[in-house]
């Protein structure tokens, strides 16, 4: 058996033009792999969402992509400063980031509930004053 | 809907992907927030947005959009015009505000997609 294909990439937290190149490269990936559509566009945009999660609150980190047959695994993981209360994050709506990121266009609180809405599981395990990884997949068909 | 009739709607001015003008959109979504688009959005082709940033077009990019309207006669970077190219995104922009280039591209026929 081959071994899956695993992507690494990290996340420059200091430069919020750069967020999302990973999410590039891996959705150019998948569409060269042959994934269908909706699927890659999933992948996309839970791992842009959490990109952009990573610069907005944790200085960035690193994201790690594994392709297997039936799944997309996206690994997401930084040193910030964690997630307080989970379950007001995942609220559509609940914000914590700074207004100079709303002007941006970005946190308007939908980054994690649309990162569920997105993924068919997500993991959340955070530690305050360590950091947080967020662990996602995306089933195929 | 061609985006090059999109563009004549707006009387905008196209900034970048000229050669894609012909590409046929559907529907389209106009929103200042990203967060919003990346969260409600489904199947639209046209952004129209009077937020400038490189961010505007990667989230174009993500939802497998083909144009982006800015309006408020906002002007893109050479940085995101840059990045529209690589991701062959039309960019354009109007003098208009968001409200009227809504309004009068929705009147001549192209629609958003609802309530998901």
């Amino acid at each position: 058996m081959t071994a899956p294909l695993r992507f690494h990439y990290d996340i420059d937290g200091e430069n919020f033009t750069s967020a999302g190149e990973a999410s590039v490269k891996v959705k150019k990936s998948l569409r060269q792999l042959g994934f269908p559509q909706e699927v890659i566009r999933r992948v996309a945009i839970a791992m842009y969402e959490g990109e952009i999660n990573m610069v907005i609150h944790a200085e960035g980190g690193w994201a790690e992509v594994t392709v297997y047959p039936d799944r997309i695994e996206i690994v997401l993981c930084d040193r910030g400063p964690g997630i307080k209360d989970v379950e007001l994050a995942m609220q559509a709506g609940y914000s914590t980031a700074p207004e100079q990121i709303r002007s941006l266009g970005f946190g308007a609180g939908m980054g994690l509930p649309n990162m569920k809405a997105n993924s068919d599981t997500m993991v959340i395990d955070t530690k305050i004053g360590v950091g947080t990884t967020i662990t996602m997949t995306v089933n195929v068909g | 809907m061609k985006i090059r009739e999109i563009a004549e709607i707006a009387g905008a001015e196209v900034l970048a992907c000229e050669d894609l003008v012909d590409h046929e959109v559907h529907s389209a979504c106009g929103s200042d927030m990203m967060s919003d688009v990346l969260a409600f959005v489904k199947e639209q082709g046209l952004l129209i947005t009077g937020l400038v940033n490189t961010q505007v077009i990667r989230t174009a990019e993500m939802m497998d959009m083909r144009a982006v309207l800015f309006v408020r006669s906002k002007r893109p970077t050479p940085e995101i015009l840059e990045l529209a190219k690589r991701a062959e995104i039309v960019v354009m922009a109007t003098p208009m505000r968001m409200f009227e280039a809504c309004g009068l591209i929705y009147e001549s026929g192209l629609k958003g997609t609802g309530l998901k």
